[in-house]
């Protein structure tokens, strides 16, 4: 219980932003109208993959200083579930595009970031497949995600606010704003982000533990 | 430490200058570039639009920044490396790097202008931002790109490498200086493109501070 407390909350969380964030009242806006309810699905996309980015970054800096294999596993995994949670938000998000801009891309400024953003962590991934030794493919592995990542962040949080964008908020579009932003769906949308976070943790942690699982029993072949 | 930097860019020259064929090569890949792009637009003069040839120039000169920069970590073999790992500290070998790097991203980007002028025309209004610009995303380019060849040297340093992962994380330095050539081009005033300046600076500064401090942990392995 006292391990799984949090995986119950992601549950109930999740459970909450499904059925509010499907159900309850939300406010009328020219253009969004019902896609509003999107916030609750695209943008906490958005939110976990920065927070378990952050989390990578954090255990890469780990790895660095004590270059434990233990820190990479969970740098790893969270990059992973984060590339997860950032493919899933591009993918929602041209959806939710293609009803409210008509296109499913609209080279907005946005969407353009985070698709380099995307294939950032997809080199990430290959450059660690590309080596061989474990030892090496961590450190040189955090190097690259925190470089990555140092780049990320002007792109995703600078850059866009530079130009106009589509997106409700920026450039006179309703939607996303500290005006305009509904108390209601604030009531959902930040339990929206808690839940999503958690979930990917969680996702993450089993892989974690499946990591090391195989390399235990890796080890034992060997010794055996 | 500056001493030590220095003399490391003065090898990084020396080194450059023995092997004029390395040098060479990529001047003329500059120039070679420039001219199958004249040819494919079918550039007559008037032709190419403004836009265009801003985006253009500033995809020869990364290709071209790329490849320059992919060689730094490997034309020295592994036993010298050994040496300089003995006698020098990471900061003084990384940030001579950069700093050598940056004048050489600089050379193509000058090179590049000059034979774009000849050949395609000189579009650009605004001679002085335009050039503050080259030397801005010269450092850019070399800070990013310096690392970046740094990693993939220690992963078997294939050129795919190189590109997929520098690609990514020059796009932001990139996008900021076509943005601000742009404005050169058109020779809008200065007062536009001062807040853009600063950010590409401040773009710079967080890329090179961040190779700077991931470097030694590169070096050391």
């Amino acid at each position: 219980m006292r391990q799984s407390w949090w995986k119950i909350l992601a549950i109930a969380l999740l459970l909450y932003t499904l059925i509010a964030g499907l159900l309850m009242d939300v406010p009328r806006l020219p253009i969004l109208n019902e896609t509003i309810r999107a916030l609750h699905f695209h943008v906490t996309m958005w939110f976990g993959m920065i927070l378990m980015l952050v989390i990578s970054v954090v255990y890469s800096v780990k790895y660095l200083r004590s270059n434990d294999l233990k820190h990479d596993d969970i740098a790893i995994e969270f990059t992973n579930a984060a590339i997860l949670f950032g493919v899933l938000g591009i993918v929602t998000g041209m959806l939710w595009a293609k009803f409210t801009w008509g296109d499913y891309w609209s080279g907005d400024p946005k969407q353009n970031a985070t698709a380099i953003g995307i294939l950032m962590y997809f080199a990430y991934l290959i450059l660690r497949n590309s080596l061989t030794d474990s030892q090496q493919r961590a450190r040189i592995g955090a190097i690259y995600s925190i470089f990555a990542f140092a780049a990320f962040i002007p792109l995703i949080f600078v850059l866009p606010r530079l130009t106009d964008s589509l997106h409700p908020g920026n450039g006179g579009n309703p939607g996303f704003n500290a005006y305009d932003m509904d108390s209601k769906l604030r009531m959902v949308f930040y339990p929206a982000v808690i839940g999503w976070t958690l979930f990917g943790s969680w996702i993450a942690t089993i892989r974690v533990r499946m990591r090391r699982v195989e390399r235990t029993l890796e080890d034992q072949i060997i010794n055996s | 430490m500056w001493k030590e930097i220095s003399v490391l860019i003065h090898k990084e020259m020396t080194l450059e200058w023995r092997q004029k064929y390395a040098l060479n090569g990529i001047l003329l890949y500059v120039v070679s570039a420039v001219f199958i792009t004249y040819l494919s637009v079918g550039a007559k003069t008037g032709n190419l639009s403004i836009p265009t040839w801003n985006a253009l120039y500033w995809i020869i000169i990364l290709f071209s920044a790329v490849n320059a920069v992919a060689k730094s970590f490997v034309q020295e073999h592994q036993g010298r490396q050994l040496y300089y790992y003995m006698i020098a500290s990471p900061e003084a070998i990384i940030l001579s790097k950069m700093i050598y790097n940056t004048g050489l991203t600089l050379i193509l980007a000058l090179l590049g202008y000059g034979v774009f002028s000849v050949i395609l025309g000189n579009p650009v209004e605004d001679q002085g931002l335009f050039l503050l610009n080259l030397v801005l995303g010269a450092m850019g380019f070399s800070a990013s790109l310096t690392m970046v060849s740094g990693i993939a040297s220690k992963a078997g340093n294939n050129a795919t490498l190189m590109a997929i992962l520098s690609f990514p994380v020059i796009i932001p330095i990139l996008m900021m200086a076509i943005r601000i050539s742009k404005n050169a081009l058109d020779g809008l005033d200065w007062s536009v493109s001062v807040d853009k300046l600063l950010t590409l600076l401040a773009i710079n500064a967080i890329v090179a501070v961040t190779g700077y401090i991931l470097f030694p942990y590169l070096w050391k392995s």
